[in-house]
């Protein structure tokens, strides 16, 4: 890998933000296992497989599984945010496989959100 | 009022913001129209999104361009831009945002900026969501002095406890004369339920790596550590990955990004000492000696690793450094109050709703953390105290719970703000008791060196043993407070100076609690073995029995579909029979 340079910084930001926004086509939706020490504590490593496991056999190459660090709120861990494309992220809390596999079949292939398992949508306030 | 949530701000909610105000301020309307930003609305698929009160317009896909024609029609003329105008879907959303949840709506993220949008393992991901462009523009177009005095102008003081001014300590160590200076990331979190340190390592390593090139720059360092301790795997592991991609990339080494600059970091693993947490004991740790403070002057400014001058600050500190310089001095200082700038984060813990990590805007209640974020007292029991700073902290009563939180504030009120531990406890917390955890906690990590410290905490550790343990006599509490001046009056460092803030702040707000055990031998939270007995209400007792089966010494007995009785002389007090009833029919004297 060259050494970047100073512009390189752009570049990279602008190519990465097209793959990891949904609405510059990188997917149709995007799941993230939030996975700090916490999370993991709480579960979030079979949660993870699980979810890897509902993306392939689903059989969608649009479909993006992804780990992040805790996010904040450990009394709910495991935590998932799903990501549809053109919709708000959408966090689910006190995850279990079979949690995760309701949540694949009903909202990240069939578009709703299921309710009783979700805390909110949108994102927090940053910056 | 500009949504600030993650998906609109990297579209460019900052950009439009500032179109806006300098667009208002052209036509003298600051003073009549706020710029408010929010969390998020959830329409982030049209972000950046904008709303305006009172008549509750919508506008989507905002561009900076848009921003003249919006101002001239709608705030000057008074007619809505229909072209960027939204409806939202009338449809009610089936779920809260995430700004209508208590937990997340007061929290405002800057030293947690990226917490749970990125994978911490790919550095691409941290650099699109803005990771090293602070870097760049602090390599690339200021000059060590100005990045120096942006930082002491923003007000940022150190997230490590002691709050010093983390601009200040950066011009002190880069007046020194001489080369080969260090810079420090103390990750060496020891606080008993702190992790604010981990959780930002382990979910954005790349900010700490950014703080402390901008940092290294503003002091002429050639290299830097990171102390973590060895109990922090997930963290070193993250950390690691991130240095090596950050390698990779040129963001650490030699000239990096062609500025000419050169630096690296190595990661330290700390073998867990409380004392390390300490800047003078973690020195000689990474000298590989054993982890002793010394006396100061000379300052770690002056003389730090192997005698150089080195800068030491804490991860919170060195990952909210970046956004100071992106984002500029001013800009920071707005938040807070008049001595304590920016947020601040805390690991809330304990016996409240929701437990997590929160970061805060300085000036917030402790009321608001604890009752809005926090969600209130587990099962609604009543809130007795609140421990903030670690051993080194106090426990803060129900009557300061509207505490406006800043380091002046805390320390006013017998504690510390510390490195940001948030201890909940309620009714059935005994306030001796927790004095005598922190007490227990202090005495084993006492490194020795001081005898005020060594043999006086230990010293206070059995005078509230004892007073636990129904063996408490007139004079002990004058004793525990002379005690306590002794240690803070003979300690070298902050370990043994602070050491007796967990028994002074107790004996100050809850010194009723102390009476009660020594006079009357009684333990009114209900924990002290000694000082209790446990007994079953006859008249809540179903005779489930499920006590019986439970307890450990089989001291529960009685007949069929008939109330329970305990023998005292085999119960131990372990408490079991109470957790495990479902009629609250054990009660506690």
């Amino acid at each position: 890998m060259a050494k970047l340079k100073p512009e390189d910084l752009d570049k990279i930001a602008r190519r990465m933000r097209k793959a990891m926004s949904l609405r510059e086509g990188a997917g149709r939706a995007k799941v993230t296992v939030h996975m700090g020490t916490c999370g993991i504590a709480a579960g979030a490593r079979p949660i993870m497989s699980a979810a890897m496991a509902c993306a392939d056999k689903a059989e969608c190459d649009d479909l993006i599984v992804t780990a992040s660090g805790c996010a904040g709120l450990c009394s709910n861990e495991p935590m998932m945010t799903v990501e549809l494309v053109g919709e708000a992220p959408v966090k689910y809390i006190d995850l279990t496989v079979e949690k995760v596999e309701r949540i694949f079949a009903e909202h990240v292939l069939g578009g709703q959100i299921v309710t009783e398992f979700a805390l909110a949508l949108g994102s927090e306030q940053t910056l | 009022m500009l949504c600030a949530g993650t998906g609109c701000v990297s579209n460019g909610t900052f950009r439009i913001k500032e179109a806006l105000e300098a667009e208002l301020a052209k036509h003298d309307l600051q003073d009549e129209i706020a710029v408010v930003l929010t969390g998020c609305n959830g329409f982030c698929a049209q972000g950046p999104v904008m709303v305006v009160q009172p008549d509750n317009i919508f506008y989507q896909l905002l561009t900076v361009d848009d921003v003249p024609h919006l101002v001239e029609e709608h705030f000057l003329k008074g007619r809505p831009v229909e072209k960027l105008m939204y409806t939202p879907p009338a449809a009610e959303a089936p779920v809260p945002k995430m700004s209508e949840i208590g937990f997340f709506e007061k929290q405002r993220l800057i030293a947690l900026r990226n917490r749970g949008l990125i994978d911490p393992e790919k550095i691409d991901e941290a650099i699109a969501r803005g990771a090293y462009r602070a870097m760049a523009k602090a390599l690339l177009s200021m000059a060590p002095a100005e990045i120096a005095a942006t930082v002491k102008a923003s007000g940022l003081r150190g997230r490590g406890g002691a709050g010093f001014l983390t601009g200040l300590k950066w011009e002190l160590t880069a007046k020194q004369p001489g080369n080969g200076k260090y810079i420090v990331c103390n990750a060496d979190e020891g606080d008993p339920g702190a992790f604010m340190d981990r959780s930002i390592i382990e979910s954005d390593p790349h900010a700490i790596i950014e703080g402390m090139v901008i940092g290294a720059r503003a002091i002429g360092a050639g290299k830097g550590f990171a102390y973590v301790r060895y109990e922090y795997p997930l963290a070193l592991e993250r950390l690691e990955k991130a240095l090596e991609q950050a390698r990779e990339y040129g963001l650490l080494g030699t000239d990096i990004l062609g500025s000419g600059f050169d630096f690296d970091i190595s990661i330290h693993r700390g073998a867990g000492a409380f004392v390390c947490g300490e800047e003078t004991s973690l020195i000689r740790s990474l000298e590989g000696l054993p982890p002793e403070p010394r006396l100061r002057p000379p300052f770690p400014a002056e003389s730090g690793v192997h005698g150089k001058p080195t800068c030491i600050n804490n991860v919170e500190t060195w990952a909210t450094v970046p956004v100071i310089i992106d984002r500029g001095a001013e800009w920071f200082s707005q938040i807070g109050t008049e001595t304590s700038k920016g947020t601040k984060v805390f690991a809330l813990v304990g016996k409240v709703k929701n437990t997590g990590l929160v970061e805060v805007p300085m000036g917030i209640t402790l009321r608001e953390i604890i009752f809005d974020i926090g969600g209130g007292i587990e099962k609604d029991k009543a809130f007795k105290a609140v421990q903030t700073g670690g051993p080194s902290g106090g426990c803060i009563p129900e009557s300061l719970l509207d505490l406006p939180i800043d380091y002046e504030r805390l320390a006013e009120v017998g504690s510390i703000m510390g490195s940001g531990g948030m201890i909940v406890m309620d009714e059935d917390n005994c306030m001796v008791d927790v004095a005598r955890y922190f007490l227990e906690f202090l005495r084993s990590e006492s490194c020795g060196k001081c005898t005020a410290c060594r043999e006086g905490v230990d010293a206070m550790y059995r005078i509230v043993t004892d007073i636990c343990e129904g063996r408490g006599e007139p004079g002990q509490i004058e004793m525990l407070e002379e005690l306590g001046e002794a240690v803070q009056d003979g300690s070298l460092c902050a370990l043994g100076g602070t050491a007796p803030n967990p028994v002074l702040s107790t004996l100050r707000y809850f010194k009723d609690e102390y009476d009660a055990h020594i006079q009357e031998k009684r333990c009114p939270a209900g924990v002290c073995r000694a000082l209790i007995t446990y007994t079953i209400d006859p008249d809540k007792c179903k005779a489930c029995r499920v006590c019986v089966k439970k307890c450990p010494q089989e001291a529960i007995s009685g007949e069929k579909k008939q109330p329970q009785v305990i023998d005292q002389d085999k119960c131990i007090q372990c408490g079991v029979c109470r957790d495990v009833c479902k009629f609250e029919a054990v009660l506690v004297q």
